[in-house]
């Protein structure tokens, strides 16, 4: 079995996204559900940067990674997870066929962030609280989406802007940026 | 020695913003906007509930100034009407509860006066009926 450079790239986005997420998950949440979801700006760079189907390996990578790691593999919290990931991986398929010119990350990300809260209270509606309780928070979830959407987006085209400082990942270990290394 | 570059002011956030970014977002405030709307308010009341011992006393629209007397065990309770907002006025009860909650203006609230066994109770559009009572 032989790792292709594609492999080494995706993992090593992939090692970003879950670290990031194990780092965000001991930041203490005001309402359970609410995360900034600051791996997706590792997804949405991965999107930009190699297209969809990298995207789509880095995401679900992460999921599973991550919810091994925090021992939550197919609990509910995985299940949510898993069905957020899916919905802005679907969302993200169609958006970066929007005219790249007039579409940059902020929209990326803002949709993804609908389609994910979206997924997520449609799987709580079905299956964890078959009540119509749960839209009741909506509102909530609808507006954290829309904040760490254009925030992560932001974060996103400043990456993507800044090539020299912090490069695509090769699979190769290359040496630090100057910038980094002090 | 080169300063830190994502914090260097000369550095523009805002630089990847396209035109159909604002679009997203616009459009993406308007849907929490939206949702606030319908979700998370309470209808306006349009009429007011009397009731005395369970017996209903009045169904009135909340249109025009006007006060009801409604006669208790222990004496009369006076509630008064106005645009859009109702309250118990006075009431012969030890402690005035339902008095002090003064003015009752959102669908399903309610004002009870227990010892004269007076309720005043707003309502809204019958859609609004979700809940046995509300307190704010």
């Amino acid at each position: 079995m032989h790792a292709s450079a594609d492999d080494h790239r995706i993992a090593a986005y992939a090692a970003a996204a879950i670290a990031i997420t194990i780092a965000e998950a001991a930041l203490p949440s005001p309402l359970p559900g609410v995360k900034p979801g600051l791996a997706n700006i590792i997804v949405l760079v991965v999107l930009l940067r190699h297209g969809w189907r990298d995207a789509v390996w880095v995401s679900l990578l992460r999921v599973i990674a991550a919810s091994l790691v925090g021992g939550t593999f197919l609990a509910p919290g995985f299940v949510m997870s898993l069905a957020g990931a899916l919905c802005s991986l679907g969302i993200l398929g169609l958006s970066t066929r929007l005219p790249a010119t007039w579409f940059g990350p902020v929209s990326h990300s803002v949709l993804a962030a609908f389609a994910h809260i979206g997924g997520q209270i449609l799987v709580a509606r079905l299956w964890l609280v078959p009540h119509d309780g749960v839209f009741y928070l909506l509102p909530v979830f609808a507006l954290a989406a829309l904040v760490f959407g254009v925030v992560n987006g932001l974060v996103a085209g400043q990456i993507m802007s800044a090539h020299s400082v912090l490069p695509a990942p090769t699979g190769e270990i290359a040496p630090l940026p100057q910038s980094l290394s002090r | 020695m080169k300063t830190g570059y994502l914090w260097h002011p000369g550095h523009a956030w805002l630089a990847c913003l396209r035109v159909g970014d604002g679009l997203t977002v616009v459009l993406a405030t308007g849907v929490v906007v939206l949702l606030f709307a319908t979700l998370w308010t309470t209808s306006r009341a349009d009429r007011a509930i009397v009731r005395q011992g369970g017996e209903l006393i009045a169904e009135i629209a909340l249109t025009a100034p006007r006060r009801v007397e409604v006669v208790g065990p222990i004496g009369t309770s006076v509630i008064e009407i106005a645009s859009g907002r109702a309250r118990v006025l006075a009431d012969p009860g030890p402690r005035q509860y339902c008095v002090q909650q003064g003015w009752l203006t959102r669908a399903n609230a309610v004002a009870i006066c227990a010892p004269n066994q007076v309720s005043l109770q707003l309502a809204g559009p019958s859609n609004s009926n979700r809940h046995d009572s509300i307190s704010y």
